[in-house]
């Protein structure tokens, strides 16, 4: 499980499925339809993080509809970088629903405005937040061991 | 409509981080001139005196120093006192190298095993460093070596530091490194009083 290699495509285009429910989020502002959409999210988001990346819904349709369309990948990359960056969706959006539930009902657009965010620049930009933020994980972790 | 103009302003600052992100990766910065002579002054030999004083980097904690291949020894790093601290922080020895100094350059690239990026710049620098007489690159795991990711405020990966023949750090890279952008460094380092 430590070694798994995926085709870094695959985390990018869930990574573009994932920005436009954020999208449809923000759209539906602070209605019981944003909380639902942005509860599926978070589901995803707990499933990638659970099984890995690669174990996602968005995973699935990028295996069955848009990876036989392509070339194979040039390259393969490690299945944790991305496995961190959906615990980090988790968290944000996780605790933007928590806070709704509680009654602040502005936690919904904010924290899928935040997603949205990194969402976007792994899409775009191929930008891995787990990838640039597991050092200062690391950092922070031997400093409190 | 107040909030598709929500949808856009979010977009576009993420596309404006993205650009700024992308346009660091691999950029050379230089260390500043005068730092590098103020060094000079104090150690005109180059060689960081370890006088076996207490390290400089003693108040944090080297969990992993104790790795194999990771010859941290105490008097490495050591200063004798706050003036020359910038200095001997500014020097990477062989010993913590785990090689020789390059007669021309060195990349010490500080990577983790969970990067992509780190292997795309990694087979940048081997192989420049296999075209170049004098050249040599380097590549050390962060979780191995933080002392370093420490004394050099490494903050993501891969970070390549780049060093003069003395092990002196002149210049620094970080992210997805081009071959264009390598080769610009050691221009740098050749002729360090232009603009890379």
């Amino acid at each position: 499980m430590t070694d798994t290699k995926i085709d870094p495509r695959g985390p990018r285009f869930g990574a573009a499925l994932t920005a436009v429910l954020l999208v449809v989020v923000l759209l539906l502002g602070t209605s019981t339809a944003a909380v639902v959409v942005l509860a599926v999210v978070a589901a995803s988001f707990a499933l990638g993080v659970a099984r890995g990346v690669q174990g996602t819904w968005q995973a699935a349709v990028f295996r069955t509809l848009v990876r036989p369309r392509l070339a194979a990948p040039t390259e393969l990359e490690d299945a944790r970088p991305p496995r961190f960056a959906q615990l980090v969706g988790l968290v944000v959006t996780g605790a933007g629903l928590v806070l709704a539930l509680f009654g602040v009902s502005a936690a919904i657009p904010v924290s899928a405005a935040i997603a949205l965010v990194a969402a976007f620049l792994n899409a775009v930009f191929g930008l891995c937040l787990g990838c640039e933020m597991y050092l200062l994980g690391l950092r922070l972790r031997s400093r409190s061991a | 409509m107040p909030r598709l103009v929500l949808v856009f302003a979010v977009l576009a600052i993420a596309t404006v981080l993205g650009l700024w992100w992308r346009s660091r990766n691999g950029r050379f910065t230089p260390v500043e001139r005068s730092v590098l002579d103020r060094a000079a002054r104090l150690d005109p030999a180059g060689v960081p005196a370890s006088s076996g004083a207490s390290p400089s980097v003693a108040s944090s904690p080297r969990t992993s120093s104790s790795h194999a291949g990771s010859p941290t020894t105490p008097g490495l790093s050591t200063t004798s006192g706050p003036a020359i601290a910038g200095h001997a922080d500014a020097v990477v020895t062989p010993d913590r190298l785990g090689a020789p100094l390059g007669s021309t350059a060195t990349f010490l690239q500080l990577s983790s095993e969970v990067c992509t990026p780190c292997r795309r710049t990694h087979a940048v620098l081997s192989t420049l460093a296999g075209e170049r007489d004098g050249v040599v690159h380097v590549d050390l795991d962060v979780a191995e070596h933080l002392d370093l990711v420490r004394q050099f405020d490494v903050l993501r990966t891969p970070t390549v530091l780049l060093l003069d023949p003395a092990g002196v750090v002149v210049g620094r890279m970080s992210g997805a490194t081009s071959r264009a952008q390598a080769i610009g460094a050691l221009e740098h380092l050749r002729h360090p009083e232009e603009n890379p």
